[in-house]
């Protein structure tokens, strides 16, 4: 019983609980829904969804450091708008296109995170703004949609590297490679500490002599970055530059953030618990479709549902661990 | 001395857009009386304003007590499908929309309307209140999930309405002006007298400067802050049911789209701090109006309308600087940069 009640208080409680809970969904699926116990959906499950985990990477830093990011779906969106346009219409190759983007995403968030920090602002707020700005970009480079014709474009999506009898995606790769490099910021580097300590607590952080003003910077610099690069792999997946891409995807990686048992309050939270986050998200999307009698909105609801469940949850753990101090 | 007036920097920028207005596009405050009712370009502005009039009022009271509602647009939605749905019946069941019969009469399908936005905003209290969870994220759930219910509602499809009686409400004239107006009207009356004649603007403020301050001195915090909420809701519900009557249908995907986003614009133009407490009704309305004439001004400049967003990004950012109160002392080192006297450096103040 005292073994349990320490697990409860595990900071890493709510992620493995949702590891879990995402085997046993897989396992429910596989039983009731015919065809999906098979090593092709799992794949898909990644292809589909690698954009969403870069972006909730992003994401996972922003909240750890106590903060919050809107912007990043309208960055997705202009991003793929950029990649087509440069591509397109002025035939640039795609090795430059593809740092330009992410440099510019990363300066978008840098300019964000410098106007909180230094203006004292919400993050909530000026992130809103961001939206809004990335959005209406989006719109003065193109209203309509621009095809990516592309050669590396187009064999990025097309390529399918053979696994375990099944496929995945260059973009797959591409994610996963982020999400080790984003493992080792997070836990590894004196720029993960900071972030972490600025989450739990600023003035203490501050006091400690911490860099607070330039993590806090960078974080949503890293945030702008991952955002693009979710662009680009979103060009990859649609080969599209469209400024109506992923839209309300910044709901979604909140909730893949949350779900994945990191703490909206900062601080706590782990990477790798983003990525069941994630895959939980996918997993409903994948589910529903694979039953085919429920219309898409029951995502939106069941999402709803989870992020309540999750949320509920994380308050009961967190007064637990004040009631011990 | 100027800054002294509340609200001269929101009514200046209003002020300011009408004169602009006047000047470039022409004809634009001529009004014209047509069958007893007015016409023109300030009546339309007016009457296009009132959902967001509307919404940003109730969304005040919440911002005040250092809350957020993000819910607004799905509350909305929610509001007006469960309106049109109440009382309307399949097209294909009536051939000729003149002999239309409503199915339920119109007064409970809004009673019903309100009444589920009032639940929405019981629900977003309690998980505020009863569970303390962040504002932001708790009305989130309801974001994301309420949008969900409104399309199970019309199971994905766009519903029309054409019970006349409804329209009323939406683009029907009374005594020469919108309909609209007058509920706008209502609503600002309402909540005004709610706030200056009652103790709860004072409480409310009081919860937004300092919360356990609040509670020590004996308020009931908990029980205000879902009020707020609850109103918040009622008007976004409000709002739902405006829109559905303007546009004559429910479409459970856009009623109401990106509302919560044009609220909170609107109110913090209008002075009222996302830190809580400061808070000013008239204020919001300058600045749904404020954003109704830029929307306005840019679609008759022949500017591509997606300049829209843009500006309104822009208006964010240099509001909320403005009101930043890092920015007095960079302003001063600024001044002070150009003044001819060598000034002392002072030592940053700065942790």
């Amino acid at each position: 019983m005292s073994n349990y009640l320490v697990l409860t208080k595990s900071p890493a409680f709510t992620s493995i609980a949702t590891a879990i809970l995402v085997l046993l969904m897989f396992v429910v699926g596989g039983l009731f829904l015919p065809g999906f116990f098979a090593v092709q959906v799992v794949f898909n499950l990644l292809i589909d969804n690698a954009y969403l985990l870069v972006l909730s990477i992003g994401m996972t830093f922003v909240i750890l450091s106590g903060g919050i990011d809107l912007s990043i779906g309208s960055v997705l969106a202009l991003t793929t708008l950029l990649c087509g346009f440069l591509l397109q219409t002025w035939h640039w190759s795609a090795w430059i296109v593809i740092p330009l983007v992410l440099t510019f995403g990363f300066m978008f968030g840098i300019i964000m995170g410098a106007v909180i920090e230094y203006f004292k602002l919400q993050p909530f707020i000026v992130t809103l703004a961001g939206m809004f700005l990335a959005r209406g970009l989006c719109y003065v480079i193109s209203i309509n949609s621009i095809t990516i014709e592309n050669d590396f474009f187009t064999r990025m999506s097309q390529t399918q590297i053979a696994l375990f009898g099944g496929f995945i995606s260059p973009s797959v790769l591409v994610a996963l490679a982020l999400l080790a490099l984003a493992i080792f910021l997070a836990h590894y580097t004196a720029f993960g500490r900071a972030i972490y300590a600025i989450g739990g607590n600023e003035q203490s952080a501050l006091m400690m002599g911490l860099p607070v003003a330039r993590t806090k910077v960078l974080v949503y610099g890293f945030s702008g970055c991952c955002a693009a690069l979710a662009g680009v792999l979103f060009s990859f997946y649609m080969l599209s530059g469209y400024a109506l891409h992923a839209e309300g995807s910044e709901l979604d990686a909140i909730a893949a953030v949350v779900i994945g048992g990191t703490l909206l309050t900062g601080g706590v939270g782990y990477v790798a618990g983003t990525m069941s986050g994630v895959m939980m998200l996918g997993l409903i999307q994948t589910m529903i479709a694979f039953d085919g009698t429920l219309s898409s909105w029951w995502i939106k609801i069941v999402i709803g549902a989870l992020l309540l469940v999750f949320c509920l949850v994380q308050r009961m753990l967190s007064t637990k661990n004040h009631s011990l101090n | 001395m100027f800054e002294k007036i509340p609200l001269l920097k929101p009514l200046a920028a209003l002020v300011f857009l009408i004169l602009l207005d006047t000047i470039i596009i022409p004809g634009f405050i001529r009004m014209e009386v047509k069958d007893g009712q007015l016409y023109g370009s300030v009546i339309d502005i007016l009457n296009r304003a009132a959902p967001l009039i509307i919404t940003s009022l109730g969304l005040t009271l919440v911002i005040a007590t250092r809350g957020i509602d993000i819910s607004v647009g799905a509350v909305a939605a929610i509001s007006g499908t469960v309106a049109v749905l109440l009382f309307s019946e399949t097209i294909s069941d009536n051939v000729s929309a003149l002999h239309f019969t409503a199915k339920s009469p119109l007064f409970w399908a809004i009673f019903f309307a309100i009444g589920c936005a009032i639940l929405c905003g019981i629900w977003n209290g309690l998980l505020v209140i009863a569970l303390g969870l962040q504002p932001i994220i708790a009305t989130m759930i309801l974001m994301v999930g309420g949008r969900g219910l409104a399309q199970l509602l019309t199971d994905g499809q766009i519903q029309s309405v054409a019970y006349q009686p409804f329209f009323f409400l939406g683009s029907g004239y009374f005594l020469g002006l919108p309909f609209s107006l007058y509920i706008v009207a209502v609503v600002f009356v309402a909540l005004t007298l709610l706030i200056r004649k009652t103790a709860l603007g004072l409480f409310i403020q009081t919860i937004g400067i300092n919360p356990v301050a609040a509670r020590l001195v004996g308020i009931r915090a908990a029980l205000l802050i879902v009020f707020a909420y609850v109103l918040c809701s009622l008007c976004a519900g409000l709002a739902g049911v405006l829109i559905c009557s303007n546009i004559k249908s429910a479409d459970a995907n856009n009623i109401g789209l990106l509302l919560e986003l044009d609220a909170i614009l609107a109110v913090t133009l209008g002075g009222t701090s996302l830190d809580g407490g400061k808070f000013s009704l008239v204020g919001s309305v300058i600045g749904a109006l404020i954003i109704q004439t830029l929307t306005y001004t840019i679609y008759s400049l022949g500017a591509a309308p997606e300049l829209n967003m843009i500006i309104k990004a822009i208006v964010v950012v240099v509001v909320c600087v403005s009101q930043s109160s890092e920015l007095k002392p960079i302003w001063c080192e600024v001044r002070s940069l150009f003044n001819a006297a060598p000034v002392k450096k002072s030592a940053s103040t700065r942790l």
